[in-house]
């Protein structure tokens, strides 16, 4: 998704300039806002370094420019450098998403020598205590010294933070940590309400006042330390009037490949459980971009209903986000109820009023991204 | 926001080594990349970028680039092209 601050408006010429490649859903982190797939350990069958490579050399073939290694844990698989060094021959620009834990010093350099260009470390608070609380490990002391090891490969380096009521009052702490730790990025990750982050919802929305107050902050921090510290803010939708301009539209210019092969628009695509997606053991990767049935499905507006269809700023933000249009209303055509033009606005209104205004009491109310009870899925399958 | 000096004629410039810049063949284009973004260049640009990184100073660039095009009045142009490049974070001085 565009951030606010990165000035990206692409037009792709019809390619899929950003790649993500989600190696696994494996992780050792339980993350209560994970963006994986709730029931994640259905798809064990991950491509293997081979099936990898032809994804990388065909995603070239149709323009691909920014690579992101992701998942799951990318550092889980043991042929990430192999990955690495092969993005980097093909011309690459080569991004390692990782949550650290994996990541250690002497792999670090192996995948700097294999040609990464960029590392996003994320962060999930500002001390130990609700670190392990927020991704039930014991791992920050690991993820600082990661990062200081980061810089001192000399890698660029984002630190992202996931941002919600359990880590947003401690902005002020997150910038100073970022300062202290020199990285280039910091990006404000405010949650996206999708998968394992819809479970906890009711638990991990801020309230607008916390966001407004977090904002200020950021915009502060912005002008006393300029070109220093780059610093997203990605806007929380749900307390926008407009829907995010989602990944510049449907089969813009993102292809992300999940760790079963099944080509997606965006990373929670496969939650439309009214599109059958392709797979890349199954497709040929250029076939798949340009004319499966499942990247056409919302390309361009001619698949819009109105609001959308008559609108002025369909060209602007492409009636939103396909995937929160279908959770909320059960129609991914519909526009995005973000937007205050949606008959389905109230459906935020009424979550948004919900937001509390009470402190955390204790992270045991967040649903931990976890393997579920297989009795959970019995009916469904 | 940083309070710096203007860019001045004698200045070396170099490349934000968090970027790379290159011709990419799908595009036509030379590209941008850093992170977590991609600037697609036209041709002005691409070629003022090419020309500093490879010079001296401003100035030597400058009088290349003037003689490609057949134009001796290009300097301020360029400056203020350098100085937006410089705001994004796309070159910096050579210190």
């Amino acid at each position: 998704m565009p951030k606010d601050g990165s000035g990206l408006s692409l037009d792709g010429l019809g390619m899929p300039l950003w790649l993500v490649v989600e190696l696994t859903y494996k992780c050792p982190l339980k993350c209560p806002w994970c963006s994986n797939p709730v029931e994640f350990e259905r798809y064990r069958n991950e491509l293997s370094t081979e099936e990898w490579k032809t994804v990388l050399r065909d995603g070239r073939k149709l323009g691909a420019l920014q690579l992101g290694f992701t998942g799951g844990e990318p550092m889980l698989r043991r042929d990430l450098e192999e990955l690495v060094e092969e993005a980097d021959r093909l011309g690459y620009y080569t991004n390692l998403i990782t949550s650290g834990v994996g990541l250690t010093v002497d792999r670090l350099r192996a995948l700097k020598a294999a040609g990464l260009k960029q590392v996003q470390l994320s962060l999930q608070a500002p001390d130990r205590q609700l670190n392990e609380a927020l991704v039930g490990l014991d791992v920050f002391d690991h993820k600082i010294a990661i990062a200081h090891a980061i810089k001192a490969e000399g890698l660029p380096m984002v630190l992202n933070i996931p941002i919600s009521r359990y880590n947003i009052e401690r902005t002020k702490e997150f910038i100073e940590l970022a300062e202290d730790l020199g990285v280039e990025y910091v990006e404000f990750a405010n949650l996206q309400y999708y998968n394992w982050a819809l479970l906890n919802r009711a638990e991990l929305l801020p309230t607008r006042e916390q966001i407004e107050r977090s904002e200020r902050l950021v915009q502060e921090a912005r002008q006393r330390l300029g070109k220093k510290l780059t610093i997203y803010f990605v806007v929380p939708d749900y307390y926008d009037d407009r829907p995010k301009a989602c990944m510049n539209g449907w089969g813009a210019i993102h292809l992300t490949i999940a760790p079963d092969g099944t080509a997606l628009p965006c990373q929670e695509a496969r939650l439309i459980e009214t599109i059958d997606f392709p797979n890349v053991r199954e497709r040929d990767l250029a076939w798949i971009w340009r004319e499966s049935p499942a990247f056409q499905t919302f390309r361009g507006d001619s698949w819009m209903k109105d609001p959308c269809r008559s609108c002025p700023e369909k060209e602007r933000d492409f009636g939103g986000c396909r995937c929160q249009a279908f959770l909320l209303t059960g129609d991914a055509a519909n526009t995005d109820p973000v937007c205050a033009k949606s008959p389905n606005r109230s459906i935020i209104d009424k979550l948004v009023g919900c937001a509390k205004h009470e402190k955390p009491d204790g992270s045991n109310r967040l649903i931990m991204r976890d393997i579920r009870k297989r009795q959970s899925h019995a009916d469904v399958e | 926001m940083d309070i710096e000096k203007p860019l001045r004629l004698e200045d070396v410039v170099e490349l934000n080594p968090t970027h790379h810049f290159r011709w990419e063949e799908p595009q036509q284009a030379h590209v941008l990349l850093y992170p977590e973004g991609i600037v697609k260049l036209n041709e002005t640009a691409a070629a003022i970028i090419e020309c500093v990184m490879g010079s001296t100073s401003i100035a030597a660039a400058a009088g290349v680039i003037e003689a490609r095009y057949g134009r001796a009045d290009l300097m301020p142009k360029i400056l203020a092209f350098l100085e937006d490049a410089r705001a994004k974070g796309w070159i910096r001085i050579k210190s």
